[in-house]
């Protein structure tokens, strides 16, 4: 609403200043001597770090030990008569985000082209079995048609969109699990034959979805007046940030069956998503916090002046506001939550990085760690990049900080 | 209300919500332990009068060999625990190492085998009759024991050595020797050293929590020798850093080292075990403090396979020996007379199915270490006590 | 008790209703519930390790250790007790985050800066750097720092010098050392002399600052007077009070100057470029945050680039740089116990052996994760402490 009544009027850009390739070369290279010398100590930097490595790469790196394990990296010792499950949640993945795409985003070409670019690069990697490839080009075929229905229902299907997400989540859990209609239709898959990087996302999901609550809970309770809720909010979040998330799941790991009674156990897998999720609740609720300090405090004065109650003050006009303050804050948040996931290999979890591990143990492929770590943190680093590139451009395109 | 209040009450949600999780939680993790409801137990919830009672019977332990001991007399109250959680359960949890080959190994296509592996399966094929109703939990050395008290898993067999204070202060029973070992120190072939005194100033890769580390520190300061020990968590780390020539030399188990140089290192020649012994090294399953009959169980699981090797019964001809023996001691082993297996909580033929299925003690050893598999090692001591080695069968009677 | 809102109508309102009752109503209920739980779960505990047979207590810490640690600053050996092996442990830890900590400010205070470059080279090579760190999980990075690049060093035999000397092997890095000789008693008198002077004359021109109201440069004359003293020293002494230790092979390990086991470069190469890349882009905002007027009106008052940056920009970005710069040190103290995996001997690396060593799972989770807490209070408390002063010189 706030957009259609705020129409400014439209601000020229600057003239682009323009230049010949040397002028710019000249501008922006070698405008004083010192950056002259900065430049050449650049280069020369460059050269002596990427030359070996791109050596290496070109001529002495070996795939093979990712290729024969692509299925075991990618999920772990998950039955191979069972993988069409991951496949089913990836082709809905595909329709969720080209709803929301089409339902909140829209136009965005470029970043549309390259999110849909994504699966088609990776059937084009010479891994990819033809499966694969066909699967992966059927769900940008998914997407495209979910975004065409996002874009014509339009802002009515916002809540369904938004629903849609949450149902996804359940989902997730719900079909990797199976939940054994007969044993022959989605059997169980008992928690450790989940690996690899299918894990990896299952803990991070697991996380995010279950800290959000938490933290809020948290945060809220840290700014209560009540004095035994705020210390004992100020007490957990300040323990948990203050020790190492390898001693909080080693912990979950080791002491959480000692705490239960005998007889009763839980599974490690849940183990480690709890102890995660506790680990990530403390500093979301940090975060969330810097929100709720940031919501002017007229905004209770009003809420109040016009009769709204204390919840529906906190859920319909803090939280909200105080939430879209602290979205990028809460991206890097998730980010970060999902690269420590890696941490459960101290706990004997495989997820990307342990599976990565237990193949360097195969006896031909011992030294051949460059490739497979190189190959992990490439992952690593492109759904983290990715997820922090989104939401970048979604905090411009929603608008977020603005107002 | 005011909002002030609301984190109270949604808290309290939470809390009912982790209530009901936590009590959801054994039905839905497919691995948890199932509690036994109606069991001779004192249930799950009150753990107080357990202990006293614990005291009690304590007192009056039963013999091993003695096969009058009847499962009516009062018991301890973890008698039968495991046994009925495991049969509720469906399947049996085993705790390997999972990265030793030769005695549990992950292979590519996500399958455990070794020798540790096939006790597990004899332990299910003397349960349930079939001996691929087992889970294998791979452990790390720093959870091996306390995932064993807390009941994550019903056995473990993953190369534990036996000492006092497993067997004491950490709550462990140790079922019998399955390997008799020694520790052992490897060394690259081309580097010359055969004594300790050779290893002055060196390095040694050590893992983490072990016996062996604590035998080496022994040893380096017996012999006057200064070293450096670089310890790592797992076998991978520490082998990976010995194969890097992080260390001049690794030292574990004489078995693990043979099942390493010959089953993980890409060059298998280059490595020699020094010819000396740092240590005895008994290892075998544990089960935990608590639960005789269970103890008894893995026990005899055991003990059936070695007298399978010493009477000849073998996976070939288990079932004409059941059909055709008049021999009485083979005729109880087997469960044709008697009812042994009845007295341990399980069915009369444990010992034929353990030995018809998986096999009796020379063949799970021919299968995982014997001469024909990359991880040889000779049987040593590791043979029957009738060709001059250690494995010696209590009657079955 | 404090109580929120006063309630208006005073008497007329019955206690189920009144907030005051049910605010104190919802806390017991609360508290309640949760000693409830604590205890519950707390018994389980107890009543578990009492049924395997375990004890509860500290005394264990006591008992002789029998195993040996790699790398400790404190004498330590296979008859040294558990105390002492976490206490090493401890050490350690504090060493690396020390210097892991004093490179990351380092490298993050340069990407930070080059980030903003006007150079489009040097701003792109500081995007690469901070973007690649950024989004790879700092375990990955260590593993492959250790098992791909610094356990891949040439062996011992073949170890490679390099000008300095610094000696590459995969046992270790090892620069030259300085070891004091029979004369460095001397040399130290002169050196606790030269600090006291320095001490005295710093105070004397900081009271003379404050009386006059012009600058004195304290720091750099008591500097200067330290370092004097100090060449008179080494000048005066009957030997050199120093020898110089080059690094060697001798045997199967490296001798002489200074050895660092591939673990801990490995632990601190990482731990410094990873946090560097997030130091560097608190310093960028923290620069961006200084408004633009500041730059202009440093410029045209003809102070250069350096010096805009030095006595313009930086002090004003502190400001904004310190809470933050507090989280990512604090973060990098509590990254340091991923040495686990690769094996350096580290608080929680050691307290993991004596726990297997000793099976006392409970207390030593206890221990350390107190440890942990302390350390990260005291940091804390230490950089509010710091935080204060920068506020109040500024303002």
């Amino acid at each position: 609403m706030a957009e259609e009544i705020a129409a400014p009027r439209q601000i020229l850009p600057p003239p682009a200043e323009r230049y010949t390739w040397l002028g710019w070369i000249q501008k922006n290279l070698f405008s004083t001597w010192y950056n002259s010398l900065l430049t050449f100590i650049t280069l020369g930097l460059a050269y002596a770090l990427l030359k070996p490595f791109l050596t290496w790469l070109l001529e002495q790196a070996n795939w093979e030990v990712v290729e024969v394990n692509f299925r075991l990296l990618m999920v772990g010792q998950y039955p191979p008569d069972e993988i069409w499950r991951i496949w089913l949640l990836l082709y809905l993945l595909a329709a969720v985000v080209g709803l929301s795409w089409g339902v909140w985003v829209r136009g965005r070409l470029a970043l549309a082209l390259g999110l849909l670019l994504a699966p088609l690069l990776l059937a084009l990697l010479p891994i990819a079995t033809p499966s694969a490839r066909l699967n992966l080009v059927a769900m940008d075929l998914v997407a495209v048609a979910a975004s065409r229905m996002g874009r014509l229902g339009g802002p009515s299907l916002r809540r369904f969109a938004a629903w849609s997400w949450v149902i996804y989540l359940v989902l997730v859990i719900l079909v990797v699990r199976g939940f054994a209609l007969t044993p022959e239709v989605m059997p169980r898959v008992p928690t450790n034959l989940w690996g690899g990087l299918l894990l990896t996302c299952l803990l991070t999901v697991v996380g995010i979805v279950f800290s959000f609550p938490l933290g809020i809970l948290l945060a809220l309770g840290r700014r209560s007046s009540l004095p035994a809720i705020r210390a004992v909010s100020v007490v957990y979040i300040e323990v948990i940030r203050g020790v190492p998330l390898v001693t909080i799941l080693f912990m979950a790991a080791v002491m959480v069956p000692f705490f239960l009674p005998s007889g009763i156990t839980i599974d490690r897998v849940l183990r480690a998503m709890v102890g995660i999720t506790l680990f990530s609740a403390a500093y979301l609720a940090e975060n969330v916090r810097g929100g709720l300090q940031a919501v002017p405090h007229g905004q209770f004065e009003a809420a109040s002046a016009l009769g709204l109650s204390g919840f529906k003050t906190m859920t319909r006009i803090i939280l909200p506001q105080a939430l879209r303050i602290v979205i990028p804050v809460l991206m890097g948040q998730f980010i970060a939550l999902f690269k420590d996931t890696t941490l459960v290999v101290t706990i004997g979890l495989l997820e990307l990085l342990g599976i990565a591990r237990a193949v360097l143990a195969q006896p031909q492929y011992v030294s051949y760690q460059r490739e497979v770590y190189l190959f992990v943190a490439a992952i690593f680093w492109v759904i983290s990049y990715l997820m922090s590139y989104i939401s970048q451009r979604l905090e411009s395109v929603l608008g977020v900080g603005e107002r | 209300m005011s909002w002030k209040t609301l984190p109270v009450f949604t808290f309290l949600v939470l809390v009912a919500l982790l209530a009901t999780a936590c009590g959801g939680g054994p039905t839905a993790a497919p691995a948890a332990t199932q509690a036994p409801p109606a069991d001779t137990s004192g249930g799950a919830g009150d753990t107080s009068p357990i202990v006293e009672t614990v005291i009690v019977t304590v007192q009056v332990p039963a013999p091993a060999g003695t096969p009058q001991v009847q499962i009516q007399v009062a018991q301890a109250p973890g008698f039968g625990e495991t046994l009925a959680a495991v049969q509720s359960r469906g399947n049996l949890i085993c705790g390997v190492n999972g990265q030793l080959p030769g005695f549990s190994f992950l292979d590519p296509e996500g399958n455990y085998s070794g020798f540790d592996v096939d006790f597990c399966r004899a332990l299910a094929a003397a349960i349930f009759g079939d001996p691929s109703k087992v889970e294998f939990r791979p452990t790390t050395t720093q959870e091996r024991f306390t995932v064993l008290q807390t009941g994550e898993i019903d056995v473990l067999a993953r190369n534990t050595t036996w000492t006092v204070v497993r067997d004491t202060e950490l709550g462990l029973n140790f079922a019998a020797t399955t390997f008799y070992d020694g520790q052992g120190i490897m060394v690259t072939a081309d580097s010359g050293f055969t004594s300790l005194e050779d290893l002055e100033g060196g390095t040694i890769c050590v893992q983490k929590g072990t016996t062996t580390e604590l035998n080496l520190a022994d040893a380096m300061s017996t012999a006057g020798v200064t070293y450096t020990p670089a310890v790592f968590d797992d076998v991978n780390a520490t082998y990976g850093a010995y194969a890097e020539g992080r260390c001049d030399a690794a030292t574990s188990d004489k078995s693990q080292l043979v099942s390493v140089a010959k089953g993980l290192l890409p060059d298998p020649d280059n490595h020699v075990v020094m010819d000396l012994t740092l240590s005895k090294e008994p290892l075998g399953p544990v089960v935990r403090h608590g639960d005789d009959q269970w103890f008894d169980i893995v026990k005899w699981v055991i003990f059936a396979t070695f007298a399978g090797e010493e009477y000849g019964i073998s996976t070939e001809n288990a079932e004409e020996i059941l059909n055709t023996t008049e021999n009485p001691e083979f005729r109880r082993l087997l469960g044709v007379e008697g009812d042994l297996g009845l007295k341990l909580g399980l069915t009369n033929d444990f010992a034929f199915n353990v030995l018809n299925s998986v096999g009796n003690y020379g063949e799970i050893y021919e299968r995982n270490l014997g001469e024909g598999t990359p991880t040889f090692i000779p049987r040593g001591l590791n043979s029957l006590y009738t060709e001059g080695g250690l494995l010696y069968s209590p009657p079955f009677r | 008790m404090q109580i929120t809102r006063p309630s208006r109508s005073g008497r007329s309102t019955p206690f189920w209703r009144d907030e005051r009752y049910l605010a104190l109503l919802g806390q017991a209920v609360f508290l309640a519930i949760l000693v409830l739980l604590l205890g519950y779960l707390a018994r389980n505990m107890l009543a578990n390790m009492r049924q395997q047979g375990l004890g509860l207590g500290f005394d264990f810490l006591k008992l002789t250790s029998g195993f040996d640690i790699g790398e400790h600053l404190i004498p330590y050996d296979r008859s040294s007790t558990f105390q002492q092996a976490l206490l090493v442990g401890l050490l350690n830890t504090a060493l690396v985050s020390i210097l892991g900590i004093f490179f990351a400010t380092l490298l993050g205070l340069i990407f930070g800066v080059a980030r903003l470059s006007t150079n489009f080279l040097v701003q792109l090579l500081a995007r690469g750097y901070i973007e690649f760190l950024r989004n790879i999980p700092l375990l990955v990075l260590l593993i492959f720092l250790y098992t791909a690049v610094f356990i891949k060093f040439p062996r011992v035999r073949e170890a490679v010098m390099l000008p300095g000397p610094v000696m590459l092997t995969n046992r270790g890095i090892a620069i030259p050392w300085a070891i004091p000789t029979e004369a460095f008693s001397i040399f130290a008198r002169f050196l606790g002399i030269g600090l006291l002077l320095a001490l005295l004359v710093y105070l004397a021109l900081k009271i003379y600052e404050r009386r006059a109201g012009r600058p004195a440069r304290a720091l750099l004359w008591a500097c200067l007077i330290f370092i004097m003293i100090t060449v008179a020293g080494w000048l005066l002494a009957p030997a050199q009070p120093l020898a110089l230790d080059p690094p060697r092979v001798e045997g199967l390990r490296l001798a002489g100057g200074r050895q660092m086991s591939p673990e801990f470069m490995a632990l601190l190469v990482g731990l410094a470029i990873y946090t560097s890349a997030f130091i560097a882009d608190v310093v960028r905002a923290g620069i961006q945050s200084v408004s633009r007027g500041q730059v202009e009106a440093s410029r045209s008052l003809g102070l250069n680039t350096l010096k805009t940056l030095r006595l313009i920009v930086l002090p004003q970005a502190l400001r904004v740089i310190i809470p933050p710069l507090t989280s990512q040190y604090l973060n990098l103290i509590k990254n340091s116990s991923l040495a686990v995996v690769i094996g350096y001997p580290e608080l929680f690396h050691v307290s993991g052996t004596i726990l297997n060593q000793s099976g006392r799972a409970v207390e030593m989770i206890a221990v350390v994760m107190a440890i942990y807490l302390s350390i990260s209070l005291l940091t804390s408390a230490f950089m509010n402490w710091y935080n204060r002063r920068v506020r109040l010189v500024e303002r």
